[in-house]
């Protein structure tokens, strides 16, 4: 007898219709993975569930919780069973408590509003709760707020609110998509230890395989608001039906050839860089203290060569990419591009060298100007920026290299997907011809088939255009593909270099070491499987 | 285009249309007085009646039209023109010695409300127009700067700003030309609003005698002068007040229809 | 909490140096003499240098600053000419009129605005929600002087309920003052109160569209404890500022509306002032005023901290 039972369910919101006929279960100690791309309705499949839907959306079908058809409840009695017999758990930590109240009170505001308990009982639960996700109490009082927590910690209140009063089910949307692979490997063992402990039905929303193939007992793999396939994990992963899911699990795993790399002439060196913020001042007329998010990082990247950066959130990749390209000045060391100095006030020639890609393909560029003009931006460095038909040509030429078509270049940006939007990025950063390109999380933001097309475009281009790039990620699969040599980065230092596969397959420091055992991993699906 | 868009433009371009014909045209002489003819409610000859000296009062209201909307106009005007760059430069300065100079230049002005700027300036200079627009501009000054400074504060965040940079361009530049055209839609709208506060601004100076002197008519001093009467002819405070009331409500429903039709983003300080 | 505390002081006490620095050299610069000015042009020269000497205009200007300062810093603020007394005494007596007045104004459009801001908020988009803007959007255009003049007509003139203009006086009793301040701080009340009625109901659909709104609604709240329970204290942090800034729009509306109902506030007095150019009572109402509006920002700022525990733990 499954706990969850979802039956032609289909969902709509004015004409366009969101969901069409999804069925899926859950049984009780079970957990259903859905994946999907973006725009594929697995989250809305989850709202559907919680009732939390927005206000125009209409829903048809079945949707039952233990018998009782939660489309046919009143408000009221769905209120009664949300947060009681179904919890739930969302993507954002950093946003999704309130700032303005404690930990403990908005713990124990789950156990008070369905009066399950007398505030002072209620208060030893939240405190056990906490406990129960890893926050003792000598650490964490229920008077912390939730801006002296961590994202993961944060996280793992999120939780012990979801589970507080031991809900039937458990519904988790995206819950480690915005922490690091060390944290995420918590969360998720901390779910899954959840569902034996509790005997809770988990049905968990992610859009990343390796933690499904990791964690799920059984996959739904939605894709534009129906079920393409689904069946238990090593059943589905064995043999795979649908060639949708095939491309999905072959682009999370997308491999693509580099050319090899020249002979070692050094580019790019960074030399004892240290970087450092000033902090507020801790008193009224003591000196600012300071806090070095760059600490003595050196480093050599060739010409030719194809260099990763990895490293989580707050080890200072991102501080470390701002110095190179010369937008933050140094406290200490330099940074040589050819041989010549990189800093706040470099030359135009020198800048002229160096280009970029950013991660987000919505703030990358100006709304109001058109792409012949956003990817012409850099002409500002040169000397004598090509004009009239060279101007057209080498517009012309470079949408062509990025695998975009000329016409293009009078279109607003507004008219292109995310996938589109980064190769007019990459346009942008290649139109020059710059010595070095730096890539800062310039994939992560895409749906993994769109993130293997982007990854294919730069084996591509390194083969036309010889590229020598700096690609910083957090993402361990993708730079072990897409670099040749790698640098770890933990706290402001590098604690490890060395060619790409030789620190994935034997990593030398503790913390890579610990790095790579987080990260899940996709399960070898043999060659065949690449089809993208 | 909204429905608050189109009857808020309407109503402001017939406020604008009264004060540009009133240039060429007005039905009597807006300062002719008639005394046989005074306090007359609204009829055929006198479409809105008379005042206490006969003087007709859709010509005077037409004129007011002219004197309101050229003080709030250069108003605004003085409070961008100023209070633009500002914003602009303590963004582009965010956190440094210029950004807090200027922030700080700004609460100190907040602090000066325009009235009381207006009370000074009248204790040095006397009462007049030019000192009104003047009191009133300077109040404007820190409402634009404190509003271009938050949207260019989050734009400077943005991607696309610092591809500009990596492209080596300065910042006045980029100012000029990442930074202002996205946030020109919200600078339109809260011109909108502060052109609408302008003109409440130069009713209340003009009506306690710090604004627009005789024999410039104003709609103001009308509702001064209509304070003693009001017991028995109320029309002379109604309809100056009624043109106050609909000017205000035409810019501030076309205010938020710009702000739906521009941008439904926008945030607009309503102060 | 107490860093913040103590850093938002020096800032105030920053801005009331910088502000008493503006307003004097301000007054500084006005052309003329002031001492021949109060005297008129018939004035004999030696009356006049008796002023002079007599208002300190003898000294050098940054002495007359610091005694200036000083004075106001132990409750002199001079006397004045045209009427022979302190200074400090009429502001005194005119302040008890013009001080209750704004803070029944604020008072009464808070308790207007919150609970009219909230029912539209909470029934966005229908009818009570149209019919609240439809009266805010017309009382943000309304003049308070006009309105001020349509309440006389209306509540004092034809139905007697009130007195056209004048105040009792406190001596009559709370209730008997407080009676003739009614029709002002109404007329001052109402269209602020439809400003902060309109970034109240906006602060909260900000709220509404939070994440952990809906961490709420998913342990259970229904919306309407949603909304009272995690949205209202987080609206608050952009209506605090709102009313911080009224406050000073009060001060300087309930100088204009005294002008309607006759009330002899501070309003008045600085009217009579300027046309009898006496100056130091203009420049210490000004500094008062300014001081208000400062103080009152402070206060605002200290309110932020007791709602947002994230400002308590910076510095």
């Amino acid at each position: 007898m499954s706990l969850l039972n979802i039956q032609n369910l289909t969902l709509s919101i004015g004409d366009s219709a969101i969901l069409k006929d999804v069925s899926l279960s859950v049984a009780p100690g079970e957990i259903v993975a859905v994946t999907g791309e973006s725009g594929s309705g697995k989250s809305m499949t989850a709202l559907a569930v919680m009732q939390l839907l927005p206000e125009l959306a209409q829903a048809n079908g079945t949707l039952s919780l233990d018998g009782i058809n939660l489309l046919e409840q009143s408000e009221e009695q769905l209120c009664a069973l949300r947060g009681a017999s179904i919890g739930m758990v969302f993507q954002e930590p950093m946003t999704a408590l309130n700032p303005v109240k404690t930990i403990g009170d908005q713990v124990m505001e789950t156990i008070l509003i369905h009066k399950a308990m007398p505030p002072a009982r209620a208060r030893q639960h939240a405190q056990e709760m906490l406990e129960r996700v890893g926050l003792p109490a000598d650490r964490f009082p229920l008077s912390r707020f939730p801006h002296e927590l961590s994202g993961g910690q944060r996280q793992r209140v999120v939780i012990a609110m979801a589970i507080a009063l031991r809900p039937k089910l458990l519904i988790a949307d995206e819950p480690t998509t915005a922490l690091d692979v060390t944290t995420q490997a918590q969360i998720l063992a901390l779910l899954k230890d959840l569902v034996q402990d509790f005997g809770m039905g988990l049905l968990m929303i992610t859009h990343d395989l390796a933690v499904v193939a990791d964690l799920a007992d059984r996959i739904v793999v939605m894709r534009h608001g129906e079920v393409v396939e689904s069946g238990t994990t090593q059943g589905l992963l064995a043999n795979m039906q649908h060639p949708y899911t095939r491309m999905l699990f072959a682009a999370s795993n997308h491999q693509v050839a580099l050319p090899p790399a020249p002979a070692p002439k050094p580019l790019l060196q960074v030399k004892g860089a240290v970087r450092d913020y000033r902090l507020p001042r801790q008193s009224l007329f003591g000196a600012p203290g300071h806090y070095r998010a760059v600490q003595d990082v050196s480093f050599t990247l060739n010409r030719g060569e194809r260099l990763g950066l990895v490293g989580e959130s707050g080890c200072g990749k991102s501080t470390l990419t701002r110095a190179i390209l010369g937008l933050e000045p140094l406290q200490g060391g330099e940074i040589l591009l050819d041989g010549g100095p990189i800093g706040i006030n470099q030359s135009a020639e020198q800048r002229r060298k160096m280009q970029v890609v950013f991660q987000d393909p919505f703030g990358s560029f100006n709304p109001r100007h058109r792409v012949d003009r956003l990817i012409t931006e850099p002409f500002h460095l040169l000397d004598k920026p090509p004009t009239g038909s060279a101007r057209r040509d080498l517009i012309a030429e470079t949408l062509t290299a990025v695998g975009l078509s000329p016409d293009d270049a009078a279109k607003f940006i507004h008219q292109f997907s995310g996938g589109q939007r980064q190769r007019i990025a990459i346009a942008r950063a290649l139109i020059t011809r710059p010595e070095l390109i730096l890539f800062d999380e310039a994939v992560s933001a895409l749906d993994v088939s769109v993130r293997a097309q982007i990854l294919d475009l730069l084996a591509e281009l390194c083969k036309s255009y010889a590229l020598t790039y700096l690609f910083i990620s957090h993402d361990l699969n993708v730079v072990r593909t897409i670099t040749d040599r790698v640098l770890v980065m933990k706290a402001g230092e590098i604690v490890e270099q060395g060619a790409t596969e030789a620190v994935f397959t034997s990593p030398k420091h503790a913390y890579t070491q610990s790095l790579l055992a987080a990260a899940p991993v996709l399960p070898d699906l043999g060659k065949g499987a690449d089809v993208a | 285009m909204s429905r608050n868009l189109i009857l808020g433009g309407a109503m402001s371009a017939l406020v604008l249309l009264a004060a540009a014909v009133s240039f060429v045209w007005t039905p009597f002489d807006h300062t002719a007085m008639d005394i046989p003819s005074k306090l007359q409610t609204p009829n055929v000859i006198h479409w809105l009646g008379t005042d206490h000296f006969g003087r007709d009062i859709f010509s005077m209201i037409m004129v007011g039209a002219r004197t309101s909307i050229a003080v709030a106009l250069v108003a605004v005007g003085i409070g961008m023109s100023i209070g633009v760059p500002l914003g602009l430069a303590a963004a582009a300065r965010s956190g440094n010695w210029l950004d807090e100079l200027i922030m700080r230049g700004n609460d100190l002005v907040f602090a000066f409300p325009s009235l009381v700027i207006a009370i000074l300036i009248t204790a040095i200079f006397g009462a007049g127009a030019v000192n009104a627009i003047i009191a009133i501009g300077i109040f404007n000054i820190p409402v634009f700067a404190r509003i271009t400074r938050g949207a260019a504060l989050s734009l400077w965040q943005r991607e696309f700003i610092l591809a500009a940079r990596v492209a080596g361009k300065n910042a006045a530049r980029i100012s000029a030309e990442h930074i202002l055209p996205n946030v020109a839609n919200l600078l339109i709208v809260q011109g909108t609003i502060q052109f609408s506060l302008g003109i409440l601004a130069e009713a209340g100076l003009s009506y306690v005698g710090l604004g627009a002197q005789p024999p410039t008519p104003s709609w103001g001093r009308m509702l001064a002068d209509a304070q003693t009467m009001v017991s028995f002819a109320p029309h002379l405070a109604l309809i100056p007040g009624t043109a106050i009331i609909l000017t205000v409500l035409g810019l501030n429903l076309m205010g938020d229809g710009l702000r739906d039709w521009l941008d439904p983003k926008l945030r607009v300080a309503r102060t | 909490m107490l860093r913040y505390s103590i850093k938002r002081l020096f800032s105030l006490i920053l801005s009331l140096a910088v502000a008493s620095l503006v307003i004097f050299f301000v007054i500084e610069i006005a052309p003329g003499d002031p001492a021949s000015f109060m005297l008129g042009i018939n004035a004999q020269p030696d009356t006049v240098a008796a002023l002079r000497t007599e208002l300190g205009l003898d000294q050098s200007k940054f002495s007359r600053y610091a005694a200036w300062v000083g004075g106001m810093l132990s409750g002199d603020f001079g006397t004045s000419y045209t009427y022979r007394t302190p200074v400090a005494e009429m502001i005194a007596d005119r302040l008890w009129v013009s001080l209750p007045l704004a803070l029944y104004a604020l008072a009464l459009s808070t308790l207007i605005a919150f609970p009219a801001g909230i029912y539209a908020a909470a029934r966005r988009g229908k009818a009570g929600d149209m019919a609240v803007m439809g009266a805010t959007q017309l009382g943000v255009a309304v003049p308070n002087f006009w309105f001020a003049m349509m309440l006389v007509l209306i509540f004092a003139i034809n139905l007697r309920w009130f007195n056209a203009g004048g105040f009792v006086g406190w001596d009559e009793g709370l209730l008997a003052g407080l009676h003739s301040l009614t029709l002002p701080a109404i007329s001052l009340a109402l269209p602020q109160a439809a400003i902060l009625a309109r970034v109240m109901r906006s602060a909260l659909l900000d709220i509404l569209g939070e994440d952990f709104m809906r961490t709420a609604r998913a342990k259970g709240l229904s919306r309407r404890q949603a909304l009272w329970r995690h949205g209202l204290r987080n609206a608050l942090i952009p209506v605090l500022t709102i009313i911080g800034l009224q406050f000073s729009f009060l001060l300087a509306g309930a100088i204009i509306i005294e002008q309607v109902f006759y009330l002899p506030g501070l309003g008045r007095l600085v009217f009579q002032a300027i046309s009898a150019r006496d100056l130091i009572v203009v420049e210490s109402v000004v500094m008062l005023l300014v001081f208000a509006v400062i103080t009152v920002n402070f206060l605002v700022d200290l309110a932020y901290a007791a709602v947002d525990p994230r400002l308590r733990s910076r510095t």
